[in-house]
């Protein structure tokens, strides 16, 4: 009796140190992921400017690209605004349009604009009104590689097609050699990645692929990557922990997983003068490029992906936030017009460009907010 | 005599007095509901999936069970589970394969070889490994053993590409494949197939290994001929438990292996997929739509979970008469 009562208790001590242990152990792991691209820069003089609606507690979800802007944002409304609560939570777009069509979020965020059925179905949560776009958070993807001893790799669209769709297998090879005659290529074999989860990333990069480059990317685009062959991981950090990892490897990610793992970025040949960087600049030219497509208050851009405009990085992602544009909850409309107010700000865009996003143009920020003031 | 007759006569006296008291009729029902609330359960989930599943497989655009892709949010939808049937039943395959022989070992070694104090220590530390939270295993899999596993799948592609099955097509891609989530949930499920199985170890009889002692068996002749054999049930049901969180298995999956919709023997190749794996990846940014049809996939692996189980069922009802367990 005694035995066992003593075996017992030795078991559940070695247990606790188990646990306490791997608790330890996910607590390294997360902090890798997240890792340098938490929120800091921007956070300092903002909170002067910011025009407070009334005390609410706003809750929102939505897109993961937009989670470390939204960090800085929230926090910095927190602060001048004290009574509010904000609380967005990054579960993925496609959740996110889900719970602000069920009605239970002030406003979603999403990598892509709403579609017509979802216009359709919103109609049900915004009483006399629909879902529009508005764009709020512009961003670079980047496409990372690791060739040691090749810096300012250059490539132009339809070689990217053929890299992502394995029919370039080898860095030495002519198309790359053409676009690069002073570097030294090796004849690595081309490990390309992409990602194994749906993500907006993918569907903007492979929207990009066919709107520059359509005769050598077939496929026909979406949230889940559909080209055969190269390797996949999931979520943009672990594309890029793959590409730091792997030597001849290359990846598409936002910039900010790049600038945070070091990791050389492709400069794209757009026709324009010189290849473009990806870079937060070179991303809002590109951005004040695009076309507004959304019908009446919506403002859903397309970009010009064969854009040859100076300096315009044509691979950008735009996301949006989604609210009503008639018929948003009494108790929330106030605060959700004043935060929407300051992130389309000037001093709420200006604080992006240190995460990697890309602010939106004047031309385009000045519409955002004058259909933010009109919501009701 | 007397008692013969009384028993005939009465119903089985054992019955009618319980079922009167006020504690064994609480009882009785509590027990009863426990027991009717598992069935509504299961009836619940199998009601709930298939609902969901019939809507979105009458709207795939493909045939679901031979299509490879997983595009349920193109327009019109075309998705199927061909590549992650597969994947998840050879990766669990390969785990099977590696778990229980060493498994058993473990637990014969615990069990009847090791000394007292080098037994319970290590029977802990084999408990220890069932604790670890499956993205645990999956950061190290990805972090550690995929690298350390290139030189493995590198001898394997140069002295037994000729089988096909360890043909790598190209020798430079990392070994993020089904073979390595294979060995991953091998060291996942060790645990659970040696714990129960050590159980099952110290429950055959003393009087068996003493009487296969006294004819003179040695070490070795005692587990073949008395431990063994009446463990074998046992060891089924333990291999089962094991297999059930392999075919389940998410994260660690989902960290390690480099999905993409792709059917190959070739088994050291970065392709693949596991339901789970794909549900984890597919979910987050899918809609109403995406989601019923991951639902779909959940149905099927279901239906995969209870067909293994069926089939262990049915060797263990086979091979009773070797088990004690069926006295």
């Amino acid at each position: 009796m005694k035995l066992t009562r003593k075996t017992g208790l030795r078991s559940l001590a070695v247990g606790a140190i188990a646990v306490s242990s791997a608790l330890v152990l996910t607590a390294c792991g997360s902090d890798n992921n997240s890792g340098s691209s938490s929120p800091s820069g921007g956070a300092s003089n903002a909170a002067a400017s910011i025009k407070c609606g009334s005390k609410a507690n706003l809750l929102a979800s939505g897109s993961t690209a937009q989670k470390n802007a939204m960090d800085v944002w929230v926090k910095n409304y927190m602060q001048a605004c004290s009574g509010t609560q904000i609380n967005y939570k990054p579960t993925g777009s496609g959740a996110g349009v889900t719970e602000f069509l069920q009605g239970s979020t002030a406003f979603a965020g999403s990598d892509s604009a709403l579609k017509p059925e979802e216009i359709t179905k919103s109609k049900a949560v915004c009483k006399g009104g629909e879902g529009v776009d508005l764009p709020m958070v512009g961003g670079p993807i980047a496409v990372g590689y690791n060739l040691p001893g090749v810096d300012n790799l250059v490539l132009d669209a339809p070689t990217l097609a053929k890299i992502f769709d394995s029919k370039i297998k080898t860095w030495d090879d002519p198309a790359i050699k053409k676009l690069n005659p002073n570097a030294k290529l090796p004849s690595t074999s081309i490990q390309a990645f992409h990602r194994s989860d749906e993500s907006g990333t993918t569907d903007n990069f492979t929207k990009y692929l066919k709107g520059a480059a359509p005769s050598d990317w077939s496929y026909s685009g979406g949230k889940a990557w559909q080209a055969q062959g190269g390797q996949s991981a999931p979520q943009s950090s672990g594309v890029a922990a793959q590409v730091k990892q792997t030597n001849g490897a290359i990846g598409y990610f936002e910039l900010s997983y790049a600038t945070a793992s070091n990791i050389p970025t492709v400069k794209i040949d757009t026709g324009a003068s010189a290849p473009v960087a990806a870079t937060s600049d070179a991303a809002s030219k590109a951005i004040a490029d695009a076309k507004i497509v959304g019908t009446g208050s919506d403002l859903a851009l397309k970009l010009n992906y064969a854009t040859k405009a100076e300096g315009a990085y044509p691979i950008t992602l735009v996301t949006y936030e989604i609210a009503c544009d008639k018929g948003n909850k009494p108790d929330t409309l106030d605060a959700t017009k004043a935060f929407l107010n300051y992130v389309a700000s000037d001093d709420g865009q200006k604080g992006l460009s240190s995460q990697g996003y890309a602010p939106l143009p004047a031309e385009i920020a000045t519409k955002v907010r004058s259909t933010i003031s009109s919501l009701s | 005599m007397d008692i013969v007759s009384t028993s005939g006569e009465h119903p089985p006296p054992s019955r009618q007095p319980a079922a009167t008291r006020l504690g064994d009729r609480v009882f009785l029902g509590l027990s009863r509901g426990s027991g009717i609330l598992l069935l509504v359960i299961m009836a619940a989930i199998a009601v709930f999936l298939t609902v969901r599943a019939i809507h979105a497989i009458s709207l795939d655009h493909s045939n679901f069970f031979t299509t490879y892709e997983w595009n349920a949010s193109l327009n019109p939808p075309s998705f199927g589970i061909a590549v992650l049937a597969y994947g998840t039943l050879v990766s669990s395959l390969i785990a099977m394969l590696i778990a229980v022989p060493i498994s058993v070992g473990i637990a014969l070694f615990i069990t009847h070889y090791a000394p007292r104090r080098l037994a319970s220590p290590l029977a802990y530390l084999v408990d220890l490994l069932a604790a670890v939270p499956s993205i645990v295993y999956g950061l190290w899999g990805g972090l550690y053993l995929v690298p350390h596993l290139q030189g493995l799948n590198l001898w394997l592609n140069d002295y037994l590409s000729w089988t096909g099955v360890f043909h790598k097509s190209d020798p430079n891609s990392a070994a993020r494949s089904l073979f390595t989530v294979g060995i991953l949930l091998a060291i996942m499920i060790v645990p659970i197939i040696t714990n129960v199985t050590r159980e099952v170890f110290r429950q055959v009889p003393k009087a068996h290994e003493e009487a296969a002692l006294a004819l003179g068996a040695t070490r070795w002749e005692v587990v073949r001929m008395s431990v063994l054999p009446f463990a074998r049930s046992g060891i089924i049901s333990a291999s089962m438990l094991g297999l059930g969180r392999a075919l389940g298995e998410t994260m660690a999956v989902a960290t390690v292996l480099s999905a993409s919709p792709v059917l190959t023997q070739r088994l050291l190749d970065p392709v693949g997929g596991t339901f789970a794996q794909n549900i984890a990846a597919k979910f987050a940014e899918a809609d109403n739509f995406g989601r019923d049809a991951l639902i779909a996939s959940g149905l099927v692996l279901f239906v995969i979970t209870l067909l293994v189980n069926g089939a262990a069922r049915l060797i263990i009802a086979r091979r009773r008469e070797y088990s004690g367990a069926a006295l």
